[in-house]
C-alpha cells in the first residue's frame, strides 16, 4: 500500500482500491451473502415472503436428501448401470456421480496431458514448441458451446465414429457411445485438458535438465526417473491442474447439459432445474453452497493425501 | 576396480560445426586425466560421449577395451559429476547417494549403510537425513562425489565441479579430489579451463583448442616442452616474438625479428616454412643493468608488482612494447625502480620457437 501510494500518488491509489473494493464487495461477496441468506429462508409466494412463515431452517439443505431409490452408477464404456447393494436419495446419488467422474476426468486428463508436457518441456526443440502450443490453443478460441456439440456429432450414432469403424469393418453394428456417463466424461476432458497441461508444462519445464540426465547416468531406467525424479519436481504444477480440472468439471454445466444421456445426471443440472425450472432460488443456493463446500473437503481431503501443500500451489 | 578409456579418432558434428575433430588419446586404468582448454574447445562434448549422451558423429569410445557405441549412458560404468551437480533437491542427502543403488534394487538398510559410509570417506558423516538445501557449497561436492562413487564407477567423469566454490575451498577440494582418486583407484577423467587445477591434480593433461587435442603429456612436460604456440600461451604466461626462424644447429637457431636477432631452441616440427614464434617465459627472463651480449633487448622498467614471494615487472623497449619479467624474492636483491633503463635478456636454451598451428574448427566432412 505504502509503495502503491509513493508509485502512483494520493488520487490514483484510492481510485484503484475503490475499483478493486467494488468487484470483490459488490460483484462477488454481496451476491454471494444474498444466496447464502435465501439459502435458509423456505421458498414462498411473493405475498408471504418476510410474513410469520419466512423462518430460517436447514429444511433446504435436508431437501437433497429425500427420495432414497435404488442406486444404479453407470460406470464408463459399460453398457448396463451397475445396480449398488444400498438404496440413496437421488440427488446423493447425483452428488457422489458428479465427484466421481470429476474425479476420473482430472485423473485422465492428467495421464493424457502429462506426456505432453513432457514433450514438450524436454524433448520438442525449443524452437518449434511456439507453433506446437499454438496448435494446442487454436481449439480455445472456439466456446465450449460449440466444442461440446462437435463432439455430439462425432459420437452421434449416425456419427463420424460409428460410421469410420464400420468402413473398417471393427463393428457390424453402429454403437451407442452416448450412454451413462460416457460421453459427459469426454467432453469434460476435452474441454478442460490445457487447464491441466500448462501448469504441467510449467512445472516439467522448470525442472534442471542435468537432473534427468544425472538419474539416466547412475543407471535409472526412464520410468524410475519419472517416478522418483521428474514427478516429484512437477508434483505443484500437477496439483494445481488437478484442482483447476476438478473444480471446474465439478461446476460445468454446458457440457453434461449438451452431452447428456438419459442415464447421465450433474449436480449443476441438478441446481438449474431448481433455480430456472422450479423457480426455487432458496434450494437452490443451498444445493450451490453444498457443492462448493463439499467439493472444497474433498479438494482438502485429497491435497493433504498427497502432501501437497496450498502455498505449493500458489507458486 | 577401474578401467582405461580409449578415445579412437573421435569426432562430433552438430549440424556443420565440428565441436571434437578426430581426437585420439588413450586414458589408462587408475590415471587422473584432464582435458584442459578454454570454454568452447569442445572438453564437455568429449566428457558427454564418453557419459553417452552424445554419441560420436566418427570414431569409437572405448571403455575397459568395449566399444561403447550401442550402450545407453546408464548402462554404463561411468558416474558424471555436473558442473551444477544436479543432486536431487526433495531427495535427502542418503536418498541422493544411495539413488543409484536404489535403481539396481538393492535393499532400503543396505543402501543406507552403504550411504553412511560413503559419507564418511568424502568426510561428511551425520548429514545422511539433511536436505539439499541445508548443505554448503562444498557440502553439495562432496555429496555429489558420493553419489558418484556410490554406483563404482569404473571411469568418474567430472565436468568442472569445483568451478563454483570459492578459492579457499577450491584449493581444499582439489587436494581432497586427489586423495579420495588415490584411494579408490578409479579412473578419473577431469575438465577444467583452470590450468592451475588441472596441472596440479593430473597424472597428465590433454590440452585442447578449437575442438583438437593440442597436446597431451605429464604437467611438467606440458608447461617446460609445449608443443606448439597455444600450448605455451594458453598454460602460464610468454612473452611472444613474432618473426622467422634461421639456420639450425643441433636444436638451436637464429631467429629473426623487428627487434633484432636471437638464438632459441627450435620446438618440434619446426622448420624454416613454418609460420611460428619465440616464446619466453617471464621467469626464465631476467633484467641486467649492464649491456650483455646474446639475446638482449634495451628495455625501461615501466612498472614493478611485488607480490611477496616473487615479483612481476613490466618493461617497455624501445617501440613501446611490453616485455614481462618474473623474479624471486630471494630476500636480498632489490627490485629496479620505475624509469630505470636496464636489458631483457634470456637463455636460447630456455626460449622456443613454436609452431602457431593452431587449426581452425573445421566443417563437418
Amino acid at each position: 500500500m505504502n509503495e502503491l501510494l509513493r508509485r502512483y500518488g494520493m488520487p490514483l491509489t484510492a481510485l484503484f482500491s475503490v475499483l478493486t473494493a467494488f468487484w470483490l464487495l459488490i460483484l462477488v461477496i454481496l451476491p454471494y451473502i444474498y444466496l447464502f441468506e435465501e439459502s435458509f429462508r423456505p421458498y414462498l409466494p411473493v405475498t408471504e415472503v418476510g410474513g410469520p412463515n419466512d423462518t430460517y431452517s436447514l429444511n433446504n439443505y435436508l431437501a437433497a436428501f429425500k427420495q432414497p431409490s435404488d442406486w444404479k452408477l453407470w460406470l464408463p464404456l459399460a453398457w448396463q448401470p451397475l445396480i449398488m447393494p444400498v438404496q440413496a436419495p437421488i440427488h446423493v446419488q447425483v452428488f457422489v456421480h458428479t465427484i466421481l467422474f470429476s474425479s476420473l476426468t482430472t485423473v485422465l486428463a492428467f495421464v493424457l496431458t502429462y506426456p505432453i508436457a513432457y514433450y514438450l518441456a524436454k524433448i520438442a526443440n525449443p524452437k518449434n514448441v511456439p507453433v506446437l502450443f499454438l496448435l494446442l490453443l487454436v481449439p480455445m478460441w472456439v466456446s465450449e458451446i460449440l466444442r461440446a456439440f462437435a463432439w455430439f456429432i462425432i459420437l452421434a450414432l449416425k456419427g463420424p465414429v460409428n460410421y469410420g469403424l464400420i468402413g473398417l469393418g471393427v463393428i457390424a453394428d453402429p454403437i451407442r457411445w452416448m450412454t451413462g456417463y460416457n460421453s459427459v466424461i469426454l467432453g469434460l476432458i476435452y474441454v478442460y485438458l490445457l487447464f491441466m497441461l500448462l501448469p504441467v508444462y510449467n512445472a516439467v519445464q522448470s525442472l534442471d535438465t542435468n537432473q534427468i540426465e544425472a538419474a539416466e547416468d547412475l543407471g535409472s531406467p526412464w520410468w524410475r526417473t519419472h517416478w522418483r525424479v521428474i514427478l516429484p519436481h512437477a508434483k505443484p504444477g500437477i496439483a494445481s491442474g488437478s484442482v483447476t480440472v476438478f473444480m471446474l468439471a465439478a461446476g460445468s454445466i454446458l457440457v453434461p447439459t449438451l452431452l447428456a444421456s438419459t442415464n447421465s445426471r450433474w449436480f449443476t443440472e441438478v441446481i438449474y432445474q431448481w433455480m430456472f425450472e422450479s423457480q426455487d432460488w432458496n434450494t437452490g443456493s443451498a444445493y450451490a453452497f453444498m457443492l462448493m463446500i463439499l467439493c472444497t473437503v474433498f479438494v482438502s481431503v485429497v491435497m493433504r493425501l498427497f502432501k501437497v501443500k496450498l502455498s505449493d500451489i500458489a507458486k | 576396480m577401474s578401467a582405461g578409456v580409449d578415445l579412437d579418432a573421435v569426432s562430433a558434428d552438430f549440424g556443420k560445426f565440428r565441436a571434437v575433430d578426430r581426437v585420439n588419446v588413450s586414458i589408462q586404468p587408475g590415471e587422473f586425466f584432464s582435458f584442459l582448454g578454454p570454454s568452447g574447445c569442445g572438453k564437455t562434448t568429449i566428457l558427454r560421449m564418453v557419459s553417452g549422451f552424445i554419441t560420436p558423429s566418427e570414431g569409437a569410445v572405448r571403455i575397459g577395451g568395449q566399444d561403447m557405441r550401442t550402450i545407453r549412458p546408464n548402462q554404463r560404468p561411468t558416474a558424471l559429476i555436473f558442473q551444477n551437480l544436479a543432486l536431487f533437491p526433495l531427495m535427502p542427502v542418503w536418498e541422493n547417494i544411495a539413488f543409484g543403488l536404489e535403481v539396481r534394487g538393492i535393499d532400503k538398510q543396505v543402501r543406507r549403510r552403504k550411504a553412511e559410509e560413503l559419507l564418511r570417506l568424502v568426510d561428511l558423516p551425520d548429514s545422511a537425513d539433511k536436505a539439499i538445501a541445508q548443505l554448503s557449497g562444498g557440502q553439495k561436492q562432496r555429496v555429489a562425489i558420493a553419489r558418484a562413487l556410490a554406483v563404482e564407477p569404473k571411469v568418474m567423469l567430472l565436468d568442472e565441479p569445483l568451478s563454483a566454490l570459492d578459492l579457499k575451498l577450491r584449493q581444499h577440494m582439489r587436494a581432497e579430489l586427489r586423495t579420495i582418486q588415490k584411494r579408490t583407484n578409479v579412473t578419473f577423467i577431469y575438465i577444467t579451463h583452470d590450468q592451475g587445477e588441472a596441472l596440479a591434480m593430473s597424472d597428465r593433461v590433454g590440452v585442447m583448442s578449437q575442438g583438437r587435442l593440442q597436446q597431451v603429456g605429464v604437467p611438467q612436460e606440458i608447461y617446460n616442452h609445449p608443443a606448439n604456440g597455444f600450448v605455451a600461451s594458453f598454460v602460464g604466461e610468454n612473452n611472444i616474438f613474432a618473426g622467422k626462424p634461421g639456420a639450425a644447429d643441433k636444436g638451436l637457431a637464429r631467429f629473426e625479428t623487428d627487434r633484432g636477432s636471437f638464438t632459441a631452441r627450435l620446438g618440434p616440427g619446426v622448420s624454416s616454412q613454418t609460420p611460428c614464434k619465440l616464446y619466453v617465459r617471464p621467469e626464465h627472463a631476467r633484467l641486467t643493468a649492464e649491456a650483455a651480449s646474446g639475446n638482449a633487448i634495451a628495455v625501461e622498467i615501466a612498472d614493478v608488482a611485488f607480490e611477496g614471494n616473487f615479483a612481476t615487472i613490466q618493461a617497455r623497449d624501445s617501440d613501446g612494447r611490453m616485455l614481462m619479467v618474473e623474479t624471486r624474492n630471494d630476500g636480498a636483491a632489490s627490485l629496479p625502480a620505475t624509469g630505470r633503463k636496464m636489458n631483457f635478456v634470456f637463455d636460447a636454451e630456455r626460449a622456443l620457437i613454436l609452431a602457431d598451428d593452431v587449426p581452425a574448427h573445421g566443417r563437418a566432412a
